[in-house]
């Protein structure tokens, strides 16, 4: 949680920062949605909200368009406050989750919508279009209506008209979910590419952690309305700062263990740490654990962790093979190894001191 | 997929019902439009198209046929009027009053239509609520006899009557108006009322000429309200219909009215049938 801040000073901001979303607070009805929420969102940024359903996302992306009107907190971009004017008179675009096209309006007209609305020059809008619709490779559909146009081929529509509009920041509220999943690998690539190319601010809506990962400068995770870490995907997935991050993103084993003297029990498992508190919980990640020939016992190293355990289970992943391993009394690990070949009964594994990563744990407490 | 005897079992009867009671009688109709009546009042069955003749040549019919239309159109007007704005308020704003509101428009169809056109002659009337009120209020010093037995008379009955059918499917059309189409239009830079002009009344069009086209049929076909409430100058051309199969006793004539009438609602029927596909389509 970010530290409180007096309302009347404005807050510490970036100075790359163009979106400025500051102790946001929404309830519906009684029950609170986004229980302040502060990011700073940088020019030219993509930013991924992830989180799950009911997280608050998608309320926090619908707050920054206008739809929604806060219960507290202030949004800006630069120096303008967002918050106080209405949605039609806010330099942000939506690409809808359902694409939302105008059912009665062909193509060309639909993205024309917003520059007709805008009172640009009527002499300017073909070109302007004609180029926004070029940019989505969706030009000779010009006069198609919505409803023969494909899945895919709306979303790219529902991109044109945002993008042709040149918002300041452009809202995505889970715009590829409607997608099958190669069509949507495609879209990915093709989002991100066409971001660089613009230049355009992405606040970037998504329960799909992977997705997140691909496209994303950063990924803020909402969790309950709280924002429960912000940060690069790299580190995100690497450090994790809780529990819950390190499970929401990726699959992790977690463990409890108890510490003394910088060293880590847990189970047969004992590991160096810098941690001092007694009672700690790490995450470590399947792809961590290393399968290891059978040695005989070395001198003590504890910046390795060295175990013998029994092979509950393997599922063949291609390149990857997922083994769930028992270890005694210790929770099951799951381990993601190099095809190995089918295993079975006992083998040694180890993984590194450093792979442990203490995380916060407030669930468990 | 169903079985044969299944399908007849749904079929047959409708069909039947509707040739018995609908097509049967319509070829009477028919027929009789160009038969005619003898001095002696008996039909006498040689086909002529005397009938039809006396229609476009008889100025009263037609002036009378021209005052209905002009009526229909008046009420169709005046339904649209009374009943988009509520249609559209109950939709986009009324909020947790919809339900409440929406059985409020609902239930004056409960009442009679006679007791509704009753309703109005004791308000319109000389002695009535309205002439009571304006004299109370001294805005009159005598009754205004023109607001019963007129026209206009007419037109406030069935505009009452009939808004609640104009109502229901423009409601209806703008129910189904995706609100993330009018956020759309919003977040793309659209006022409110450019979104009401650009979206939400073009997606409602289908209701607004389904709702019309209600008003419209039904206002033409009306004779109780011009009973009731019309007098001499409010006849309408169901009236004249009605006493040609009655006291008058001439049916040939009142066929051949009565096909003019079915021809020019079914031509309107297939024109705003075709609008609307058209409206849908595009």
């Amino acid at each position: 949680m970010t530290a409180p801040m007096a309302k009347s000073v404005a807050a510490p901001v970036r100075t790359d920062s163009l979106l400025s979303i500051r102790e946001v607070v929404k309830r519906f009805g009684t029950r609170p949605v986004l229980r302040s929420i502060s990011l700073e969102v940088a020019s030219g940024e993509f930013l991924t909200i992830l989180g799950e359903s009911g997280s608050g996302k998608t309320t926090l992306l619908r707050l920054i368009a206008g739809f929604e009107q806060l219960d507290g907190g202030e949004i800006w971009i630069s120096d303008e406050r967002l918050d106080q004017i209405p949605p039609h008179r806010r330099a942000v675009n939506t690409v809808f989750q359902s694409y939302a096209l105008f059912p009665h309006l062909n193509v060309f007209d639909n993205v024309a919508y917003g520059l007709h609305a805008k009172n640009i020059a009527k002499t300017e809008i073909p070109n302007r279009v004609a180029q926004a619709l070029d940019m989505v490779k969706m030009s000779e559909y010009a006069k198609s209506p919505p409803a023969r146009l494909s899945g895919g081929q709306q979303q790219r529509v529902a991109l044109a008209r945002a993008l042709v509009n040149r918002p300041r920041v452009l809202l995505l509220d889970e715009p590829l979910s409607a997608l099958d999943a190669n069509l949507r690998r495609q879209m990915q690539i093709e989002l991100k590419a066409l971001q660089r190319e613009v230049g355009i601010t992405f606040v970037f809506v998504t329960h799909d952690q992977e997705e997140a990962m691909a496209l994303s400068d950063r990924i803020a995770l909402l969790r309950s309305g709280f924002l429960e870490q912000i940060a690069e995907p790299r580190e995100i997935y690497g450090q994790p700062a809780s529990a819950y991050v390190a499970q929401f993103i990726g699959q992790t084993n977690l463990l409890r263990a108890d510490v003394q003297d910088g060293l880590a029990r847990a189970g047969p498992l004992r590991w160096r740490t810098a941690e001092t508190s007694k009672d700690v919980v790490f995450s470590l990640r399947p792809e961590c654990i290393r399968l290891v020939a059978p040695a005989p016992p070395q001198p003590i190293d504890d910046s390795i962790a060295r175990f013998r355990a029994r092979i509950l289970n393997q599922t063949f992943g291609g390149a990857m093979d997922t083994l769930e391993l028992d270890c005694g009394r210790a929770p099951l690990l799951r381990a993601r190894i190099a095809s190995p070949g089918t295993l079975s009964g006992e083998h040694e594994f180890e993984f590194r001191a450093s792979d442990a990563i203490p995380v916060r744990d407030e669930d468990s407490a | 997929m169903y079985s044969r005897a299944y399908k007849s079992a749904v079929t047959i009867p409708p069909l039947l019902w509707i040739s018995t009671f609908l097509l049967v009688p319509y070829s009477l109709l028919f027929c009789y439009s160009f038969w005619s009546v003898s001095p002696q009042q008996t039909i006498i069955h040689n086909w002529n198209l005397q009938n039809y003749l006396q229609l476009v040549r008889n100025p009263i019919h037609l002036s009378v046929l021209f005052r209905s239309m002009r009526i229909a159109g008046a009420v169709t007007l005046f339904a649209l009027l009374l009943g988009y704005p509520l249609a559209y308020f109950l939709s986009f704003h009324a909020a947790k009053r919809k339900d409440l509101l929406y059985q409020l428009v609902i239930i004056p169809l409960w009442a009679s239509y006679l007791v509704r056109g009753y309703a109005w002659k004791t308000i319109l009337g000389s002695d009535g609520v309205l002439n009571g009120l304006l004299q109370y209020l001294h805005i009159t010093r005598h009754p205004v006899e023109f607001f019963l037995y007129s026209p206009f008379a007419v037109v406030l009955t069935l505009t009452h009557i009939y808004t609640p059918f104009t109502f229901l499917p423009i409601y209806a059309s703008l129910e189904h108006v995706p609100r993330n189409l009018v956020e759309a239009s919003h977040d793309l830079g659209a006022s409110p009322w450019s979104t009401f002009r650009r979206v939400i009344l073009p997606l409602s069009l289908p209701g607004v000429l389904a709702g019309a086209t209600f008003a419209f049929v039904l206002t033409l076909g009306d004779f109780l309200a011009p009973l009731l409430v019309g007098g001499a100058s409010g006849i309408m051309i169901s009236n004249i219909v009605v006493s040609l199969f009655g006291a008058a006793y001439n049916w040939p004539l009142g066929a051949a009215i009565s096909l003019c009438m079915l021809l020019l609602v079914l031509s309107l029927l297939f024109a705003t049938e075709r609008l609307e596909r058209k409206l849908t389509l595009s």
